[in-house]
């Protein structure tokens, strides 16, 4: 069987409004863990919890930059989440236009049931 | 006209489809029932699916396989009928099985399809498709399959982020 990335990870980080947050906040990779947890109502440890649930989702690394370090979203990771979503619905949209052509081609007929 | 309508909840793993279209639900239900016209919708025009049992009813199965651009079919899809309530109500099991019927574990494992129709004024209705995710792994294979299809403009979430790395 091939290897797949961690969508089940990278799904389920995004699924909380919080995390989410702190994606959209380290888009910049400005701030480090102390100065993301000043943002939200939470301990530090809860904050700190959030992080590395979206770090193991690959969803963001955390990088040094001289001195500090810093939280920093991985743009791509994102990316390919929503293209997996999108070809979903892609398929879907494809099959409801299919159905209403089979519909429109031919006149309604009585139901066999 | 038909009006198409897709939800996606990462955190339940499920996407809901929703169409209207100008008919009765007899119809619509016509569209699951008859293993001719399943045949033209079920599969994307570059990976036909082919029927080759179905039964409709509380506890019956149906069965089929894909034909991909290279001639090869896909390993055989089963459905595993839990509700038949014709013509307003679908539920089932949809996964991959080998040649002998056991399920495949080299496929994206078993996931739910609830299928919901409804009349919703004169010859119009109301089809709602809840697609249940057994996990992301299996979401990504079976797009596998699907991907011919291409790409479409994105909703959601993700796309809310993603529009604030391009301004950043």
């Amino acid at each position: 069987m091939q290897v797949m990335p961690n969508y089940d990870g990278m799904f389920g980080a995004l699924a909380d409004a919080t995390r989410r947050d702190i994606v959209r906040r380290a888009i910049d990779a400005q701030e480090g863990i102390a100065e993301v947890a000043t943002h939200y109502p939470m301990s530090f440890a809860a904050v700190q919890k959030h992080v590395a649930i979206l770090e193991r989702a690959g969803l963001v690394t955390k990088q040094r930059i001289g001195r500090r370090k810093v939280v920093r979203t991985n743009v791509e990771a994102l990316r390919v989440a929503r293209r997996l979503l999108d070809r979903y619905e892609e398929l879907w949209l494809g099959r409801i236009g299919r159905m209403s052509d089979l519909i429109n081609e031919a006149p309604p007929k009585e139901t066999e049931q | 006209m038909t009006v198409t309508a897709v939800q996606k909840d990462a955190n339940a793993l499920t996407m809901t489809v929703t169409a209207e279209f100008d008919a009765s639900p007899e119809r619509v239900w016509q569209l699951w029932a008859d293993p001719r016209q399943l045949e033209r919708w079920w599969g994307p025009p570059t990976y036909p699916a082919t029927f080759t049992a179905l039964d409709l009813r509380s506890g019956g199965r149906a069965s089929y396989y894909m034909t991909g651009p290279d001639g090869d079919a896909t390993p055989p899809g089963y459905w595993e009928i839990l509700i038949a309530e014709p013509p307003r109500r679908l539920e089932m099991i949809d996964g991959f099985a080998n040649a002998d019927g056991t399920p495949n574990q080299q496929m994206p494992g078993p996931g739910g399809m609830n299928v919901t129709i409804e009349p919703i004024g004169e010859s119009r209705t109301r089809m709602t498709i809840e697609n249940i995710f057994p996990d992301q792994g299996a979401m990504e294979q079976l797009l596998a399959m699907g991907q011919e299809e291409g790409m479409r403009q994105a909703v959601g979430q993700i796309d809310a982020i993603l529009a604030e790395a391009r301004a950043a």
